[in-house]
């Protein structure tokens, strides 16, 4: 078929919201698009760990610490969903990896922040897997069908993290004044920076246009940050806590809140890799996988050792 | 040497008396590993009673351009479907 008429049967699908698969025809920008983001996505998830699992060994119950590994543990899960997906459209993990771990490729700003208090993974679950949820939900709907299998078995998973997080500020906030007042210092360091998490405004991203076209992204970034700033803000009563803007009033017109300005210098200043931890997640993710060097060769050579006997008799068929 | 890890193909029996179904991929050594990174991947919350990996090298596929020609046959079959047959309303239990 001609590159035009490839091109019409794509549209059309498109249209009428048949799902890409990985061996149909696609554009080239629109397979380069998705490579991008859905192994930023990707990215996200495995970084994302870091600043959790900072608090695992220090969580202050047995209760505490089996949830919080339970969902680091599923944010790993989500990272390999993930790369899967992308690999699926022709780039490898080794050079995903490689593109993370070289600095070149880019994940969500917000986990170059550091997590100071055990307040903080109540902040991260509350409202960092509540903006990714925003995010999240309408992607299940993305038109490349890998992709949004991905995302529909990711959001399944998601909405226990968030409440886990909630939970952790609820107590705090039922606790002692000294417990609130951490519980209001993780909300006042971590709410800007989770706004910041849906992008730049729709006048200055360059991407969204297209990608709703494709059909990929459903809203924009300042939709779907809208609709986080709306519901935070009950969410905050619940708690008795006070989200940091003096802006945030409820708009009887609209029928939406009103919000400050955010800061787009910091945004963009933490993404050229300014924040305060860059250096170090990065650090951590390269450290990991050089010491898993030696694990990834012993599994190969124990694979090589044992294949050429019976590639098929060690383990039970499937019809048995 | 390659140094990459093979890719597995996963599919997931979700209950008894229902079939296996893809669910996704992931790399592994050997298909030992393999089953048992699809145990922590893809089964975290009992998702799964049965687990089958297969090398993805080893999965053939239709081309969808050509799908067209390969559906062909039967596109003009409707006579295979119920439906297709012209009988009475008082026709009961058929
Ligand atoms: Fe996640
Ligand atoms: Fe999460």
């Amino acid at each position: 078929m001609a590159t035009e008429e490839l091109q019409k049967v794509f549209d059309d699908k498109i249209a009428e919201e048949i799902r890409i698969e990985p061996k149909d025809w696609m554009p080239d920008d629109y397979r380069k698009t998705l490579i991008r983001q859905i192994s930023q996505h990707a990215h996200s998830e495995i970084v994302g760990m870091l600043p959790e699992a900072n608090w695992i060994t220090r969580a202050p119950s047995l209760r505490r610490k089996a949830t919080l590994l339970a969902k680091v543990q599923d944010e790993a899960g989500h990272g390999l969903y993930l790369y899967s997906a992308a690999e699926t459209m022709g780039i490898t993990r080794e050079e995903m990896v490689d593109q993370l771990l070289s600095g070149k490729a880019k994940y969500s700003s917000i986990f170059n922040y550091p997590t100071l208090t055990w307040a903080d993974i109540g902040a991260i679950g509350w409202l960092v897997d509540g903006a990714a949820i925003m995010n999240q939900v309408p992607l299940c709907r993305a038109s490349y069908g890998p992709y949004a299998r991905a995302m529909v078995r990711i959001c399944k998973e998601e909405s226990f993290h968030q409440r886990q997080g909630f939970e952790i500020l609820l107590t705090l906030c039922k606790g002692s004044k000294e417990q609130k007042e951490m519980a209001q210092d993780a909300l006042n360091r971590w709410w800007w920076p989770s706004l910041m998490m849906f992008g730049p405004n729709d006048d200055t991203s360059p991407h969204t246009a297209q990608s709703m076209k494709w059909k990929i992204k459903r809203f924009s970034n300042d939709e779907l940050r809208q609709k986080f700033v709306d519901v935070c803000n009950e969410q905050a009563d619940i708690l008795g806590i006070t989200i940091p803007d003096d802006k945030l009033v409820w708009n009887e017109k609209r029928q939406h809140y009103d919000f400050g300005e955010i800061n787009w210098n910091e945004f963009f200043n933490v993404i050229k890799g300014n924040g305060p931890c860059n250096k170090e997640r990065l650090a951590a993710r390269v450290s990991a996988h050089e010491n898993g060097e030696w694990v990834r060769e012993a599994a190969l050579a124990y694979a090589r050792k044992k294949a050429p006997k019976s590639p098929s008799g060690e383990f039970e068929s499937f019809r048995n | 040497m390659n140094n990459e890890e093979p890719l597995w193909e996963v599919f997931i029996r979700s209950k008894q008396g229902l079939d296996h179904k893809h669910v996704g991929s992931l790399h592994a050594a050997d298909a030992q590993t393999a089953i048992e990174n699809a145990r922590d991947v893809y089964t975290r919350r009992m998702e799964g009673v049965s687990i089958w990996v297969v090398e993805s090298k080893n999965i053939h596929s239709s081309n969808p351009d050509e799908a067209a020609s390969l559906y062909d046959p039967a596109n003009d079959k409707i006579y295979r479907h119920p439906t297709f047959y012209n009988l009475p309303d008082e026709l009961k239990h058929m």
